[in-house]
């Protein structure tokens, strides 16, 4: 058993000698497009290979591993001797428990409305911070989309690389059936956790992140031709832009209002229900579509490196 | 001693927090620097959630409309965990998206021969 392991493709891996995925699926085999890049004359790069190897070899490197280990362990050192004076895990009257956690549960399901007093809390009272939330996954998205982005006729001259027909993992029919059968439950489990945000656990970045991998997994077995006819890059633009201005709109009037001390036309309701906490429910509506467009089009970007 | 075992979960914290610093400063490779800033702020959720919870108090989702504070944890560490997740999402897609265009551009992940690459070209 010992050499055995000593010479398996997970040791090898681990000592940075065999690259799994390299020849493997979509990842571009190195000899096809040896060019790509700067190009460098053979003598440079032999002098970059002995570099790298005298550099290896330096009392630096060996310095900078133990000044490193040294400063880890001193850090930690640190902080655990802090967490000595930190007060009991689990007390009722330690610091962090005082008069604004209990005002949030005292008044919070009158004043919101919600049940969940987490949900209650960042869509009511500190709804610009999840305003800002939404907006760093967009503004995320924006990056990694101009970051990864490849223009028409880079795909067109690389069409049979990264073809989808030969980039599919699950091109099998046992797997396309059951995911037939798990799709649908995986969305309404992600539609249900979204719409119950303010009366059970869950909201706008659960339910998001769970409709997400929905999408993200019909993508997959399915194929992008069949999930960019419903998920075109149009409509995901659409979705996330309408999504965060309808939040802003909505949050405004509620800012308005309430600043101005005048009578809002959104009633809390009745605790409890599913249509109540006036205006909670349609802020996770929008924060979910948010969550739900930026992971299915991260997906997107990295794997064909544009959305449509 | 004592008072690290009253903290046991902030501790574990610290602990994984300084596991994601350790690969952060030891690894070249490129990837296993965004997952040591990953594991980084796992510490970090731990260290909230901890300082949120009371014994024996029940998740802050009002039961049989009662309101008494002394009956549910701390709400706050909750949303802030919440906050944590979302920014920790966005900075590891673009810094995957940028470790993708270096590799694009270099051939590698490692970020010494990266570095001597670059002064070449230069």
């Amino acid at each position: 058993m010992m050499n055995k392991s000593s010479n398996s493709p997970f040791e090898k891996w681990r000592a940075g000698e065999l690259d799994m995925l390299s020849g493997f699926c979509e990842t571009p085999k190195k000899t096809e497009r040896p060019e790509a890049g700067i190009h460098y004359p053979q003598r440079v790069k032999d002098r970059i290979a002995h570099e790298a190897e005298e550099r290896e070899e330096h009392l630096f490197k060996t310095v900078y591993k133990v000044m490193s280990v040294v400063f880890a362990v001193v850090l930690i050192a640190v902080l655990l001797f802090t967490i000595t004076d930190l007060p009991r895990f689990g007390g009722e009257h330690n610091p962090t428990i005082n008069e604004v956690s209990e005002r949030y549960l005292e008044k919070g399901m009158e004043e919101t409305g919600a049940v969940n007093i987490v949900t209650g809390m960042i869509l009511d009272y500190r709804a610009f911070d999840t305003l800002g939330e939404s907006f760093v996954l967009f503004t995320a998205t924006c990056a990694v989309l101009i970051l990864m982005r490849e223009d028409k006729s880079e795909r067109t001259l690389r069409k049979d690389e990264r073809s989808d027909r030969l980039c599919r993992l699950f091109d099998d029919p046992i797997v396309r059936v059951s995911c037939k059968t798990v799709i649908p439950i995986i969305m309404m489990l992600g539609v249900y956790i979204l719409l119950n945000g303010h009366i059970s656990p869950g909201g706008g970045f659960a339910g998001g992140a769970i409709i997400g991998a929905g999408l993200i997994l019909y993508a997959q077995v399915m194929g992008f031709e069949r999930a960019t006819v419903v998920f075109s890059e149009k409509r995901i633009k659409g979705i996330t832009v309408g999504a965060l201005v309808f939040y802003c709109l909505i949050k405004s009037y509620s800012f308005f209002t309430g600043a101005n001390h005048m009578e809002s036309i959104i009633s809390p309701g009745v605790p409890g229900r599913i249509f109540s906490a006036g205006i909670i429910l349609p802020l996770n509506l929008a924060v979910g579509m948010v969550v739900a467009c930026t992971m299915y089009s991260f997906y997107t970007i990295f794997r064909r490196g544009h959305l449509d | 001693m004592i008072s690290i075992l009253n903290n046991v979960e902030e501790a574990c914290a610290i602990v994984l927090f300084g596991i994601g610093f350790t690969m952060l400063l030891l690894n070249r490779n490129l990837f296993k620097k965004v997952v040591g800033l990953n594991i980084m702020d796992t510490g970090i959720y731990l260290f909230l959630a901890a300082m949120g919870y009371i014994d024996g108090h029940i998740a802050p989702i009002i039961v049989d409309g009662r309101t008494n504070p002394h009956f549910y944890i701390n709400p706050i560490p909750s949303g802030l965990v919440l906050t944590g997740i979302v920014v920790s999402v966005s900075v590891t897609a673009m810094m995957l998206a940028l470790t993708i265009r270096l590799y694009k551009k270099y051939r590698t992940l490692d970020l010494d021969k990266i570095y001597a690459m670059a002064r070449e070209s230069e």
